[in-house]
């Protein structure tokens, strides 16, 4: 068992204007995904990251400089993120690939955290 | 971090649409119905709010609660960057920000308490949507949005129009309610009865189109009744608004409501009353309609609605169509047609003269009916004429009324059982009543 994160990246949407209803449907679905994960045992954490392009720190010439991460209608960005545990990245994939964010503008990223036992 | 409490509860269903309605007005209360606007746009927020964070971290604990908190906060905020532009509103600035507090100490006594307080209030902005003033059309756009909670692609879809067409209704009414400086909140009993009285045409208007078998997503419209009925229930539970208009209207709608599931057969066609499978009409609702029709019956008025729920509540109390006290409902007909001559009305009365007196008078009874341009499109008026005269053996006179029936038939089911009727009558089949 290892644990996996799940990066969903998003293009900053307008969102048009969805009913009441609409987005409870939308809710429900993303509920469900994650409440079988919690029932499974499997979440180990879900973040949303707040919706600008953070800051960057590199290193030029030994001096550190900081900019604004890049952030615009059309940037893609990392909207948030979930850690869950599964056996190996085929099982993660197959989280992943029920995760309702999946869509148009929207990919997620499984990268496997590496652990020393 | 740790991980939320496992409340695999689901939402409830439509509690979005509810709510949405439920904090619009406690905001209308407190903002005053010209800022409407503001208001939706605060609740709307706070949707999207939560359809972008609880995704993460599952729903939480009290959804309505956190729900208010982000709106109130966010009207707080636009009355903030207002006060820069404009005027300061310290007053509704400091009942938000109470309001805020009570929420930040929510447990489910103050939930349920907050739920309770809502109810008044929902009434407050009933009335203000349905204010006289408004046209009718634009108070059940305007109800529909803000106090039931659907959107403008909904409602669209509901009456067959385009959202552009809706969004106009909506921007007009909201404008006139600002103009007019028209405030939330219930009538004073010396306006109440004229008040209510345009409440109920709006509810029941809302009813009709969502009862109406025209062409249209069945869901949404099976939706529209529920609302209706929730909506007059409402008005019946407040002591001062349940008069006994309320109760008949609210009987009259339970009695067709429990009809729906044996309306339509597997195809999605019309059943007509006749035929219909009184299993499939939910008796519980029958009994609710019964119970409002006999607190209708206090007081000396008698409505419309009265009469058109007594009608219902004799054909839902029918065990068998064969069975039907024809003379009865003649009788009440008899009585509303007094009171509300439409061709509707005067058609139905025509069939049920044609069940007491037989087919001939039923034809004599509708064709003194006063026809106008409008009357002449509806397909009943011709389907019904086309009725009497097969039962009277006039099989090409029959057939000339079904035919212009179906010119004016409006959906695929009226016109399947129209073109059903022309061929029983060239299959020279007598159908048994």
């Amino acid at each position: 068992m290892a644990n996996f994160l799940l990066l969903l990246h998003q293009t900053p949407s307008r969102f048009r204007n969805l009913s009441p209803e609409e987005i409870q449907k939308i809710l429900g679905s993303y509920i469900a995904w994650r409440d079988a994960l919690v029932k499974r045992n499997k979440m180990r954490a879900g973040e949303k990251l707040t919706n600008d392009g953070g800051r960057h720190l590199r290193t030029h010439d030994g001096k550190v400089s900081v900019t604004d991460g890049p952030f615009s209608e059309s940037q893609e960005i990392l909207g948030g993120f979930f850690m869950i545990e599964a056996a190996d990245y085929g099982e993660a994939v197959e989280i992943a690939r029920t995760c309702p964010h999946l869509g148009e503008g929207k990919w997620i990223e499984v990268r496997q955290v590496d652990a020393v036992h | 971090m740790g991980q939320r409490s496992e409340n695999v509860d689901q939402l409830v269903d439509h509690l979005f649409r509810q709510e949405f309605g439920r904090m619009v007005s406690r905001l209308a209360r407190i903002l005053g119905a010209p800022r409407l606007a503001m208001a939706e746009d605060a609740v709307q927020h706070a949707m999207l709010q939560a359809l972008q964070l609880w995704p993460y971290q599952g729903a939480p604990e009290y959804p309505q609660a956190w729900l208010a908190k982000v709106a109130y906060h966010r009207a707080l905020d636009i009355l903030k960057s207002e006060r820069k532009l404009r005027y300061y509103d310290d007053e509704k600035e400091f009942e938000l920000r109470n309001q805020i507090e009570e929420l930040r100490a929510c447990g489910p006594a103050q939930s349920l308490r907050f739920s309770q307080e809502v109810a008044d209030e929902r009434l407050a902005l009933i009335f203000v949507c349905c204010h006289p003033q408004l046209p009718r059309p634009a108070s059940v756009a305007l109800t529909l949005k803000v106090v039931c909670g659907f959107g403008v692609a909904e409602i669209a879809r509901a009456f067959l129009s385009t959202e552009t067409a809706i969004e106009q209704r909506l921007v007009r009414a909201k404008r006139m309610i600002r103009d007019q400086s028209l405030r939330c909140e219930v009538p004073d009993p010396g306006q109440l009865d004229e008040r209510l009285g345009a409440v109920l045409e709006v509810l029941y208007l809302l009813f009709t189109e969502g009862y109406a078998a025209t062409a249209g997503d069945r869901l949404i419209k099976n939706d529209l009744c529920a609302e209706a009925i929730r909506l007059a229930e409402s008005l019946a539970e407040n002591s001062a608004t349940a008069q006994p208009e309320c109760h008949a209207l609210l009987a009259l709608m339970l009695f067709q409501a429990a009809r729906l599931p044996a309306r339509t057969d597997a195809l999605g066609d019309l059943v007509l009353l006749e035929e219909q499978d009184r299993n499939l009409w939910d008796r519980s609702m029958i009994h609710l309609g019964l119970l409002h029709l006999e607190q209708a019956a206090s007081g000396d008025k008698l409505s419309a609605y009265h009469l058109q729920a007594e009608i219902a509540a004799m054909h839902s109390t029918t065990e068998h169509f064969t069975l039907t006290n024809w003379e009865s409902i003649l009788s009440l007909y008899d009585l509303l047609s007094e009171k509300q001559p439409t061709p509707v009305v005067l058609i139905n009365r025509a069939v049920a003269v044609a069940q007491v007196d037989g087919p001939a008078a039923g034809l004599a009874a509708l064709q003194a009916i006063p026809v106008d341009g409008q009357a002449e499109r509806y397909p009943f008026l011709h389907a019904a004429e086309g009725e009497f005269h097969r039962r009277l053996g006039h099989t090409s006179e029959a057939e000339i009324s079904f035919h212009r029936a179906l010119e004016f038939a409006r959906t695929e089911p009226q016109q399947r059982f129209l073109l059903r009727k022309l061929a029983a009558l060239r299959g020279g089949e007598v159908q048994g009543e």
